[in-house]
């Protein structure tokens, strides 16, 4: 088995809707230069650096070798892997590899995106199959809505159930000084906010955001020196079963991908009882519904559940298992990092770098990476070394 | 030179060329857009292994990593499992222009396929479209079809 | 190393146009033909990457394509933006970190999309890119750079075309297979100066496999496991105007890890072959420099003398290399999987003989920016 690995510093922008002061390459140095100061390292220090994001939204081909100047990749190895909304997890679990192969000792983990540069619609389209998809396509926002549609007609959850987790997400992100959106917003703002495609309206979703990550992974015996508390990788998992978006969409079985990625993490992180044994959650929910349906594939609440679930407040602040003390994704979303950003908020949590943000003694942490065709990334963190 | 770097107008450089593919339909997929020009017909391909029935037709099932061969063939019509009325604008990459909006885009369970077939339905008017009706696609004239997704025009629904 | 070995590989053959086949058809072949190289079910592996790229493809998420293909339903499963040899690297790291078996895929089809167009989006958007700069007349400065540093003639490069496409006859994956005459390359069309149509590679359509695999998977593969010894791969300056184009400085250190890993001190005298990634013909003579096969600038010498022929010391691309078919990303992959097939000795016309150390190189980025180096063997 490969060396156990944990996260020892991270770093982030403050998020905004366009920062036209700065490069992608100059946003991702301030990402990459406040985790090396969380981390107390020099980029020196740094073996190897994994980079994602998505070509299309600033259409750079090749981020890896453009990022350079910002990642601070010179004269290091430098590898890029995108996979769409996971992208950042998806790094940040390279990365992960990247340590516990054995083959490098302290690694940077960078994900990014300036969704000002191009229109985001359109560059989501273009992950549609040319043939057979992009003609009819419209975003990501409809294949939500159908979605949604079909979760409200199996379990008769309503629009209000749904806009209670945006009040609650909107609301945390207030204890957040990175967010990008820091306005609260109210179960009857969401529901007088503009339909967008029915049933999602303008407050049930993520905005777009320009910023940047970083993480900074070691290994065993290293990590220890390094962090006072580092944040143990417990296990990752990744399914991105689907090729086809017209495989993806058998509603009643729920998002299948989750389930098996949730089930398979807390198998390797020995983990029985999600809901109980875990702290805290940082999940990748692009709009409203995500927080009602998918914490059930997740198995944190059964089935047709999870307004009541949500609607107890178990998952807000000082609840059960508090769910994106970050304020998540609907408060922020630079679509190469925001995946990342789960897992670097999951890793402050348990490093006990929350600030207001903190759940007090966060010891277990959950986070996700969704997107694609209904893929799942999943990473479990622990205060505990495995 | 100022030492002052705050004042300045921040520019941006556009870019706004079009990039050009011209990708591959396949055989499967190229036998589709034609049995649609030839005949109006949906078809589809079955798994040997699950017994599945995919469309569009492709030449492997994800689940049990087999070749498909079989094409069969589909009904016209189907049943809407999930649909969403677009009413945000956005630009077209097919076209580099704004698409036309509200369009409604329809998921279609295509009788006797066991997956789901994507396209628009030509109903905006959320009072009038439910999830569980029947569809019926509805295709261009035979001299204007070009191989293509947008033979078919639409899918309407059957009252 | 030695914990994990190569144990299965594929490639299609390689084509100007592969019209009758969808990125998931061609993916879907080689990952079949691996695993029957390999003597093996997609039940034996449990980690898969694909090297794929949004711009060559024109799909965001161009991994998305080939899922499916690649045998990635409930499985660990990832996409590395990059050439072949990056995403194999990926999946050894998985391989060392656990996992039994990682398939790695790589497909590119030059064909469909604008080479031009897609490989402009390599360069810095604000300052180079309405220059109109791409692959190619990059590479012609890097040529040009490396000329006039220490005097070479157009001649020499030549020379790597003659023996490459030559090498080509005998690899029937080939795309360019000719025999040629320095003269041939020397009245080829114009392209960027000073390179001419010969000195530069092919649009290429197709696709590769590899199957990177632990010692338990290995010691029942169908065939004799190859060995990886020592990997590494390293990145330089992004601008084209803060490198020295002549020195390909992180090809140099990207080798000098791989070589301590691997153990090789005097790379002439312990590897026995070459496969390295010349998209333009002076790129050969250029990287064997930065793997320090020779000294700086001797690159040309080397050549001239014969030892990277097939007769000679140091083979380089029997294949007959990018020159002679160079689907990108799968290009690096095709390197690794042509020495895997030297160090097994089932390299057909083209093998060269008594191979137990290979070299296989790829490169991302304009002129060389990131490189990758494999040191694989045959013995434990």
């Amino acid at each position: 088995m490969g060396r156990k690995v944990a996260v020892v510093g991270t770093g982030q922008t403050y998020h905004r809707s366009h920062r036209p002061d700065v490069t992608s390459r100059e946003m991702i140095r301030e990402a990459v230069t406040s985790a090396l100061a969380d981390a107390d390292l020099k980029i020196k220090d740094i073996d190897a650096v994994v980079i994602g994001n998505m070509d299309h939204f600033e259409s750079i081909n090749y981020v890896d070798t453009y990022s350079i100047e910002g990642s601070g990749a010179f004269m290091k190895p430098i590898m890029k892997v995108s996979t769409g909304g996971t992208t950042g997890a998806t790094v940040a679990i390279a990365a992960y590899y990247h340590a516990a192969s054995g083959l490098f000792d302290r690694v940077l983990a960078v994900g990014f995106e300036k969704n000002s540069e191009s229109d985001t619609t359109g560059a989501i389209i273009t992950c549609s199959d040319p043939i057979w998809d992009r003609f009819s396509y419209s975003g990501a926002i409809p294949s939500l809505a159908t979605e949604a549609t079909a979760y409200m007609e199996q379990y008769g959850a309503t629009q209000e159930d749904a806009a209670l987790v945006g009040e609650r997400d909107r609301n945390h992100a207030l204890n957040n000084p990175y967010a990008h959106l820091q306005r609260p917003l109210t179960v009857k703002d969401i529901m007088a906010s503009p339909m967008l495609a029915y049933p999602i309206k303008l407050g049930d979703i993520c905005p777009r955001s320009d910023g940047a990550c970083a993480m900074i992974l070691a290994a065993d015996g290293i990590a220890q020196k390094t962090a006072s508390r580092p944040a143990w990788f417990k296990a990752v998992s990744v399914r991105h079963t689907y090729t086809w978006f017209g495989d993806s969409t058998d509603y009643n079985k729920g998002l299948v991908s989750m389930q098996q990625a949730s089930q398979e993490a807390y198998a390797r992180a020995g983990i029985r009882s999600p809901v109980d044994e875990l702290d805290v959650a940082e999940l990748y929910l692009p709009y409203t519904w995500a927080g009602l349906k998918w914490i059930e594939d997740l198995g944190l609440c059964g089935r047709g559940e999870a307004a009541r679930f949500v609607g107890d407040k178990n998952t807000h602040m000082g609840g059960k298992l508090p769910i994106n003390p970050s304020g998540g994704v609907i408060s922020t979303n630079c679509i190469g990092a925001t995946a990342m950003l789960r897992v670097a908020e999951a890793a402050i949590q348990v490093m006990g770098k929350g600030g207001k943000r903190q759940v007090p003694e966060a010891k277990n942490a959950l986070a996700t990476g969704f997107g694609g065709c209904f893929w799942t990334d999943v990473v479990i963190l622990s205060s505990e070394r495995p | 030179m100022s030492a002052d770097n705050q004042k300045p107008e921040r520019l941006e450089a556009t870019f706004a060329f079009p990039m050009l593919y011209e990708w591959s339909i396949g055989l499967y997929g190229s036998r589709f857009f034609q049995e649609i020009m030839n005949n109006k017909r949906f078809i589809g391909i079955k798994c040997p292994g699950c017994g599945k029935i995919y469309v569009p037709p492709r030449r492997v099932c994800g689940p049990c990593f087999k070749e498909l061969t079989e094409l069969v063939p589909l009904s016209d019509t189907g049943v809407l499992t999930a649909f969403s009325v677009v009413n945000y604008p956005f630009i077209d990459p097919n076209t580099g222009s704004r698409r036309p909006i509200p369009y409604t885009y329809g998921y279609i369970q295509l009788d006797g396929a066991d997956n789901i077939f994507s396209h628009i339905i030509n109903e905006t008017d959320l009072s009038r479209i439910k999830v569980g009706m029947k569809v019926r696609a509805v295709f261009k004239d035979r001299a204007e079809m070009k191989g293509n997704i947008e033979d078919i025009k639409y899918f309407e629904l059957i009252r | 190393m030695d914990k994990a070995a190569i144990v299965g590989v594929a490639q299609t053959r390689y084509e100007r146009r592969k019209k009758d086949q969808i990125f998931a058809d061609m993916v879907f072949d080689v990952t079949r033909a691996a695993l029957d190289d390999a003597g093996l079910t997609i039940n034996d592996i449990d980690s898969v990457v694909t090297c794929s790229n949004d711009f060559y493809d024109g799909r965001t998420i161009s991994g998305m394509a080939v899922g499916d293909a690649a045998g990635g339903m409930d499985k660990n499963i990832s996409t590395v933006s990059g050439d072949g040899t990056f995403g194999a690297f990926y999946g050894l790291m998985r391989v060392l970190s656990g996992y039994k078996a990682t398939i790695v895929v790589a497909h590119y089809k030059g064909s469909e999309g604008d080479v031009k167009i897609t490989t402009n989006g390599m360069f810095d958007p604000i300052f180079h890119r309405f220059l109109g700069i791409e692959a190619i007349s990059a590479a012609a400065l890097q040529a040009n750079a490396y000329m006039n540093l220490y005097g070479l003639t157009e001649e020499q490069f030549a020379e790597v075309s003659v023996k490459n496409h030559g090498n080509a006859l005998n690899n029937p994956y080939a795309q360019l297979a000719m025999k040629i005459t320095v003269a041939d390359v020397m009245n080829s069309k114009k392209i960027a100066d000073p390179l001419k149509l010969f000195d530069c590679c092919p649009i290429s359509d197709g696709a590769a496999a590899i199957i990177i695999a632990g010692e338990e998977i290995a010691a029942r593969s169908k065939k004799k496991p190859v060995w990886i010894k020592g990997v590494a791969h390293c990145c330089e300056s992004y601008l084209l105007g803060d490198r020295d184009l002549a020195k390909p400085v992180a090809l140099s250190e990207a080798a000098r890890k791989a070589y301590a890993m691997a153990g090789i001190k005097n790379p002439l005298r312990e590897i026995d072959v070459a496969e390295i990634l010349e998209a333009f013909s002076y790129m050969e003579p250029l990287w064997l420099e930065g793997l320090g096969f020779c000294k700086p600038g001797e690159g040309a010498t080397l050549i001239g003398k014969g030892v990277t022929g097939m007769g000679g010391r140091l083979p380089v691309n029997p294949s007959g290399g990018a020159l002679s078919a160079n689907p990108i990303l799968v290009a690096g992959l095709a390197r690794l999987i042509e020495a895997t097939l030297q160090v097994r000795g089932e390299a057909g016309a083209r093998q060269v003989d008594k191979v137990n150390t290979a070299l296989a190189q790829g490169f991302n980025g304009p002129c060389g920016q990131s490189h990758c180096v494999w040191i694989i063997g045959g013995k434990k």
